[in-house]
């Protein structure tokens, strides 16, 4: 008991009060730097550059959709055409509708008619399938639509 | 008593007001990445009437499947695209009563070219094998000539840049007044050099 208390004398507990501000501070540093991804994307998207850009805020009210070649490691199972994702998955031209049709009515009735379509197009691609999905977005009357691009200050 | 002396606790209490300063600073500071593009209204899937319009009011652009463009079947380079589009917008060669139809175009009055730029038209003709990069970079250049053209006018009407102006338009924080005030100077701008742009298939016709 004597070797005891001596060792209690000398090794005196170490305070954890500020514990929970460290775990506080590191949680905020990881809430800052972390940025959300929303989607993978299995097409490559390299978007082209361009001087005359707006933004594209108000995220609720847009619908990206995809459109490029399959990445390398998808190649295999894909072929080598470009092809369009919407969400999280890879869509045929005629399957589009069905996924736009199901995005317009996930959304807010009182936003439906001011929905913009983000087109998110590789810069290698063809404008060909680009046309064909723009005459789509016609049929189903998303009219509004952003050539998605990188913003090239020149 | 003894181990107090020893080792004094070092005071937690400002700890959380630290922790709050930085979050604070960080929310702050932080900005949120946004996508950027160029946007554009398709026109409705409806079969519009056949217009007529006089050829010199139409630039005719063709993006050729080598990517090559081609404007009133001339090749020109893509950088002097713009250049070309603000020569045809600001033409004002059109004649109204005697007097010219647009007062504010600083162009070469060619009659050969379009009368006023709420007539002229830009007709974009692109093939399905041209690449999208540079489909873009022909929207954007067409944009670019209207921008220029509109901030033209805008300093010259209201000494203030288009582009400011739309950005405090849409900014949350302008009161409705001035909000009000903007919304008219911008669609006058607009009104001056409307963008009209057509992807559709223009017909020649030997009528006009």
């Amino acid at each position: 008991m004597a070797t005891f208390k001596n060792q209690t004398r000398h090794v005196p507990a170490i305070s954890t009060a500020s514990l929970p501000d460290i775990v506080f501070m590191l949680l905020f540093f990881f809430m800052t730097v972390t940025t959300m991804k929303d989607t993978d994307l299995f097409v490559e998207n390299q978007l082209p550059s361009a001087s005359e850009v707006s933004k594209l805020d108000k995220k609720d009210r847009v619908i990206q959709i995809y459109v490029g070649k399959p990445k390398a490691e998808l190649l295999s199972r894909y072929g080598t055409e470009p092809l369009i994702q919407v969400g999280e998955k890879i869509v045929q031209m005629d399957a589009l509708r069905t996924y736009l049709l199901e995005e317009i009515s996930k959304r807010p009735e009182e936003l439906r008619n001011y929905l913009t379509v983000s087109l998110k197009a590789d810069k290698e691609v063809k404008v060909g399938i680009v046309t064909d999905i723009k005459k789509e977005l016609q049929q189903l009357n998303l009219l509004k639509i952003n050539y998605t691009s990188i913003e090239d200050p020149s | 008593m003894g181990r107090t002396r020893e080792n004094p606790e070092v005071h937690a209490g400002s700890m959380a007001d630290i922790a709050f300063l930085l979050l604070i600073f960080f929310l702050v500071t932080t900005t949120i990445e946004t996508d950027m593009g160029l946007d554009r209204k398709l026109p409705p899937d409806i079969d519009t009437p056949v217009i007529d319009l006089y050829e010199r009011n139409v630039l005719r652009i063709i993006l050729n499947k080598n990517d090559e463009l081609l404007v009133e079947d001339e090749v020109v380079p893509i950088t002097k695209l713009k250049q070309v589009a603000i020569n045809f917008l600001d033409n004002g060669g059109g004649l109204k009563e005697g007097a010219v139809s647009c007062t504010y175009c600083m162009g070469d009055r060619n009659p050969e070219s379009s009368d006023n730029p709420q007539k002229a038209i830009i007709s974009l003709n692109s093939d399905r094998n041209a690449t999208y990069g540079t489909y873009v970079e022909v929207q954007d250049q067409i944009s670019a000539a209207y921008n220029a053209l509109r901030e033209r006018e805008s300093q010259r009407l209201f000494n203030k840049s288009f582009s400011s102006m739309e950005d405090l338009y849409y900014a949350p924080e302008t009161s409705e007044a001035s909000k009000a005030v903007l919304k008219d100077q911008i669609e006058e701008i607009r009104s001056m050099f409307p963008m009209k742009l057509s992807e559709a298939e223009i017909q020649h016709s030997n009528q006009l």
